[in-house]
């Protein structure tokens, strides 16, 4: 039998985009309205990507699958989303 | 008091651009648990929607080593494991504080294909944390019936709606008799949080069920997987216990149903939501399903109340 290398190990290392850019599967955008928003973090919390920065309430869009759970749970409605264009 | 969103820790543990869908309750419910249990941690996956989620070689979506292992032996290569690391530090190989050892499954691992080997492991109270996240369906592979979808539920095995009740796999494990078991869901993530501290911080068996509405399976509108976990608690489709060494109590809003200070709210809202029930809707006896789903629901908050009196 050949003998397996360490090329063909089969081990992954942690990493960002492990799916690719998984921002490309988005269909809407969450846009954050700063002057709502009162930094109550729920969309931090419930964001299942862990794209939004609890401080600064920003969103990395490289890797946001726009699921849009966070514009329903924001209180204040400072979230919408709005549809990607081509 | 639970502890607040502003205090949870910052440490991610899932990482941005892994491969679940969008919405997901697993990946949802995997970060508070991330948040809990710190980097010190072993993570064993058995088939189901997380292993697909990790994404691809040579990435890996996950911030903890990863084992993938068969469908049936999320308990027994658990258990493996934890007494492997036990001896390791015991003859010196391994500096510093003990990993804690965890499986995140699913409802199919835990309810059905993986009862077997999690028995044998709460049996021999091994010191390990077995997450079930349970979205009520085989949804890996397309949402087929397992033993945690509920009553009249639609899936591609049970076209015409499932006729049998789901089973309660939370109490199955407290009946084992192991230190701590508890259920959570992911819309009240401060609750989830502070019940995994609490399991990371008791030696042996652990048991932690989290409800994770699964947007495609239950098909109900993608923003709304918060809501409808939110839904299934108050309308006491799922409750919110623990139970530390077989002591019952109830956590916040589920507490108030059980002590009848609240009344869950009726069912009809929270099964019209979903699209897994639509066809039981629009038959004939449509008032009669929906008053066995309420009839399975009210049983097991009176039976669940009658358990909680037994305190020793």
């Amino acid at each position: 039998m050949k003998s397996v290398t360490k090329a063909y190990r089969p081990i992954s290392w942690p990493m960002k985009g492990a799916g690719g850019d998984t921002g490309s599967w988005r269909t809407h955008r969450p846009v954050v309205d700063t002057q709502i928003c009162t930094k109550c973090q729920l969309c931090w919390v419930y964001c299942p990507e862990a794209v939004i920065d609890r401080n600064e309430i920003t969103i990395d869009y490289r890797y946001c699958k726009g699921c849009g759970v966070c514009a329903t749970e924001c209180p204040t409605g400072a979230i919408s989303m709005v549809k990607e264009e081509e | 008091m639970t502890t607040s969103i502003k205090k949870l820790p910052d440490i991610e543990q899932v990482l941005s651009g892994n491969g679940a869908c969008g919405g997901c309750p697993a990946t949802m419910a995997l970060r508070i648990v991330g948040k809990a249990l710190g980097s010190n941690a072993i993570m064993l996956l058995t088939p189901s929607c997380s292993v697909a989620s990790m994404g691809m070689t040579p990435k890996l979506g996950y911030n903890w080593p990863g084992i993938n292992i068969c469908f049936a032996t999320a308990g027994s290569s658990a258990s493996g494991i934890a007494h492997a690391v036990e001896i390791m530090q015991e003859k010196g190989r391994l500096p510093g504080e003990l990993p804690t050892i965890f499986s995140w499954v699913g409802d199919g691992g835990t309810y059905d294909i993986g009862f077997q080997a999690l028995s044998a492991a709460a049996e021999r109270n091994d010191n390990m944390i077995h997450f079930c996240y349970n979205n009520e369906a085989y949804s890996n592979t397309g949402v087929q019936r397992s033993g945690a979808t509920p009553r009249g539920s639609f899936t591609t095995t049970t076209p015409t709606g499932k006729r049998q009740p789901k089973k309660n796999m939370a109490l199955l494990m407290l009946e084992h008799n192991i230190p701590y078991v508890a259920t959570a869901t992911v819309a009240y993530p401060g609750d989830l949080y502070d019940k995994v501290v609490k399991a990371k911080n008791i030696p042996g068996m652990k048991y932690i069920e989290i409800l994770a509405p699964c947007y495609l399976g239950w098909q109900f509108d993608m923003p709304e997987t918060v809501q409808m976990s939110r839904m299934a608690v108050h309308s006491g489709a799922w409750l919110l216990w623990e139970a530390e060494n077989s002591i019952i109590s109830f956590n916040n809003p589920s507490s108030h149903i059980i002590s009848g200070k609240k009344d869950a709210d009726p069912v009809d809202e929270y099964v019209m939501k979903q699209g897994r029930f639509n066809r039981l809707l629009k038959g004939p006896d449509a008032t009669q399903r929906i008053a066995e789903i309420q009839g399975d629901i009210d049983r097991e908050i009176a039976f669940m109340r009658e358990r909680a009196k037994i305190m020793i």
